[in-house]
């Protein structure tokens, strides 16, 4: 069994490739039992949605007009 | 709509629906705004690049190649973005073609860098208790929340010097973990290891900084 701070590290690694099917059935075993990793992971994805938020002010700016200045 | 018409437009106001390009010119004619700019883009630049003079040649393509196409600025917010757009990109191409010429000792290791996990993990490598992820509520108008992103920067800002820099490659720049390593010279479970730590205290500062911040406020 993979601790939490394996976990963390695997549902990290998530964001860079492709897990095995091990892999996957380790962590969403993990995931079921516990609460705090679940909220990592919900955070992991959340965090990549902040960054490209950030990034896709750059491109755009529109969001970024009324962020600015409101 | 005409008020900018005159020339300098008020600093911190833009209007979607004006004079885009003078806005934009008038920015650019404000020194201290450049200098701001100049100083935030030189910092990105030397953390992605490692390298002083490759990054402010960066920047200096990126300010000239702003200049030329002003006229599609929309206010002070896009042209800072559209700049930053630019950067990046330049950055891109250039961590691309060094490839693994990239060198790597200007990179700051310190004993911060590889501050271990154990803080947050006790010896069976289950969370300590105070260090439990909590659920973030609504993030999605944090987004549109310009508060946050002053959060997000002073929480970017905290990180290692090179936790920041493959961090930043993978999630602004988004190269793939083979460009990322070609170019900053580490290997691939170097890299897991930096983003994995990168990601552990980029969520620990959101959360105490921004999404719990706002409930222990609520509770009071």
């Amino acid at each position: 069994m993979r601790n939490c701070r394996e976990i963390t590290q695997l549902v990290s690694e998530a964001q860079e490739r492709e897990l095995g099917l091990s892999e996957r059935m380790g962590l969403r075993m993990h995931l079921a039992m516990c609460r705090a990793c679940r909220n990592f992971s919900q955070q992991m994805e959340t965090l990549r949605k902040i960054c490209r938020s950030y990034a896709r002010r750059d491109v755009d700016g529109r969001d970024d007009e009324s962020l600015e200045n409101d | 709509m005409g008020e900018y018409s005159g020339g300098k437009a008020a600093p911190g106001r833009s209007d979607r629906g004006g004079e885009p390009a003078v806005d934009a010119v008038a920015h650019l004619q404000d020194p201290v705004y450049l200098e701001g700019l100049r100083t935030q883009m030189q910092r990105f630049a030397v953390m992605q690049l490692g390298d002083r003079g490759l990054a402010e040649d960066a920047v200096q393509e990126a300010l000239l190649g702003a200049l030329k196409s002003v006229r599609s600025f929309n206010g002070r917010a896009a042209l800072k973005t559209w700049m930053f757009a630019i950067l990046k990109n330049k950055i891109a191409d250039l961590l691309r073609a060094r490839g693994r010429q990239v060198e790597v000792q200007s990179l700051l290791r310190t004993d911060e860098e590889h501050r271990d996990l154990d803080e947050l993990f006790n010896d069976r490598g289950h969370w300590r208790r105070d260090e439990r992820p909590a659920h973030w509520a609504d993030p999605e108008s944090a987004i549109h929340d310009r508060h946050f992103w002053q959060v997000f920067e002073a929480c970017l800002d905290r990180l290692p010097g090179q936790q920041a820099r493959l961090f930043m490659m993978r999630e602004f720049i988004e190269l793939e973990t083979p460009e990322i390593c070609a170019a900053a010279d580490v290997t691939v479970s170097n890299l897991n290891v930096t983003l994995h730590r990168a990601r552990m205290r980029l969520r620990e500062c959101l959360e105490n900084n921004w999404f719990q911040a706002g409930e222990a406020v609520e509770e009071a």
